[in-house]
């Protein structure tokens, strides 16, 4: 092999570089918290707008669809497949059952480094009460 | 015709993941043994190609250069173009391989009317190559936010510099546009330019259609189909850190994504992607051009007999003393 001292250096780098989640991960400590979830515990409160499953893919791109509409359009009503009717409202309705952002959206939130523009107008009740 | 195998070779892979994943429930062999053996393959696969290729002596400096070598100190030179020292050598190291310098200079020749033959210079193949590669490689950084915790600063660094216009939600990254644009233009550009057709391979059809593979399920993971990214970062995680975890649920479309992922490292050492490392030992590119000033001996060059002439001497004193000659050493 000729220019073995830099072709070596160049393969510890590549190898460097290409193992860094995994040494990553070893040396950053302890292993990742996985988010944990507080949900509502009120029996009114058991029923959200849509599925679980559909709220955990989707819930963004309904806050859209609500803002949307109730901006441009001025509606504000929301009818559930089964008929319940809920006003479309990110702080009262949302935030109305799950009234704790740090143990509910920013569990996951912060697991995968989203950062949602929500809270650029939007207040977080439970901030505004321990004020 | 390469094409069309290249193309069905895409639809064999995507209908595999599918039905190993729906309809066998084989997520543990997609999403843990598959991935585990493409990384393999790529990790052993790029250090035996590089050690193969450094076995090749380069016996002379290949001094392609494209300015003024260094010559007399009246003579300006171009210490980028055609450097004479290391430091030289970086810089055009760093250029080629941060802005691909020498596809800049790609020019074709076309046929006008006339018949006219012209040249021009060219330079969407390296606009759309570097848009390619640069997107790509702030694509794969983003991904960091699944495979390490805590998440590096550079992951919301990125994520902000990309989501920058704060199209939709979830945020249409620039990026995402970037490579689908970019691939499909390069893509393209083999379909309609005759020349080019011609004397496309598989290999070179294979390759992008795979990377198109990737955007697209990524972009449809995003935007369109979701999946629970908790439960696709527990498995990235544990893959990383060898605990492997397969999470009930995630949907088909992840594992669609990683399957052409493994497919890519695991094929990447036997295709012409390996100019990713490639580049680092063109000869033309890392070799200073100072071949007037060094001597560089080839390596493989026999040693040579060499019979001096106070050796000759030596050899000969009595036949030439008793004839006469003049002797250096008597």
């Amino acid at each position: 092999m000729y220019d073995s001292g830099k072709i070596i250096i160049g393969i510890i780098i590549f190898i460097a570089l290409f193992t860094f989640p995994t040494w990553y991960l070893f040396t950053s400590g302890e292993a990742a918290p996985m988010p944990d979830l507080v949900y509502p515990e009120n029996e009114d409160q058991k029923e959200c707008v849509y599925s679980a499953e559909y709220m955990r893919a989707s819930h963004m791109d309904l806050l859209n669809e609500w803002r949307d509409i109730v901006v441009r359009e001025g509606k504000r009503t929301f009818t559930t497949t089964a008929g319940k009717k809920f006003e479309m409202s990110m702080t009262n309705t949302c935030l109305g059952c799950h009234s704790n952002k740090a143990q509910f959206c920013d569990q996951c939130h912060n697991y995968l480094e989203v950062n949602p523009y929500c809270w650029d107008c939007h207040v977080d009740p439970s901030q505004l009460e321990n004020q | 015709m390469n094409l069309f195998f290249s193309f069905s070779a895409l639809v064999i892979l995507i209908l595999l993941a599918v039905i190993g994943v729906e309809a066998v429930k084989l997520e543990f062999l997609f999403g843990v043994i598959i991935p585990y053996v493409a990384i393999a393959f790529f990790l052993i696969g790029i250090i035996y190609k590089v050690i193969y290729w450094a076995r090749s002596p380069v016996p002379f400096r290949i001094t392609t250069t494209a300015g003024q070598q260094k010559s007399l100190p009246w003579i300006k030179n171009s210490k980028l173009e055609s450097p004479n020292t290391t430091l030289g050598v970086i810089g055009r190291m760093l250029l080629e391989v941060l802005l691909f310098r020498s596809l800049f200079r790609n020019t074709k020749a076309e046929l006008k009317k006339g018949p006219k033959l012209v040249y021009g210079s060219s330079r969407y193949l390296w606009l759309a190559a570097l848009a390619f590669h640069w997107a790509f490689l702030i694509i794969v950084l983003r991904h960091f936010r699944y495979f390490s915790e805590p998440i590096p600063a550079f992951v919301p660094f990125l994520q902000n510099l990309d989501g920058f216009l704060q199209i939709g939600l979830p945020i249409l990254y620039i990026t995402n546009v970037l490579i689908v644009v970019a691939l499909t233009y390069l893509f393209f550009r083999r379909l309609f330019d005759p020349k080019l057709k011609y004397f496309s391979l598989a290999s070179d059809y294979f390759p992008l259609l795979l990377l198109l593979g990737i955007a697209l399920t990524g972009i449809l993971m995003r935007y369109f189909t979701k999946v629970d990214i908790v439960s696709v970062k527990e498995m990235a995680v544990g893959l990383f850190s060898f605990q492997p975890v397969v999470p009930e649920g995630i949907g088909v479309m992840f594992y669609l994504h990683l399957f052409l992922v493994s497919v890519l490292l695991a094929y990447f050492p036997f295709s012409k992607l390996m100019h990713f490392a490639g580049v680092f030992l063109s000869p033309t590119r890392n070799l200073a051009n100072n071949n007037r000033m060094k001597r560089h001996v080839n390596p493989w060059n026999a040693p040579v007999r060499i019979h001096t002439y106070e050796e000759y001497e030596d050899e000969f004193r009595d036949v030439m003393k008793a004839s006469g000659l003049p002797l250096e050493k008597e």
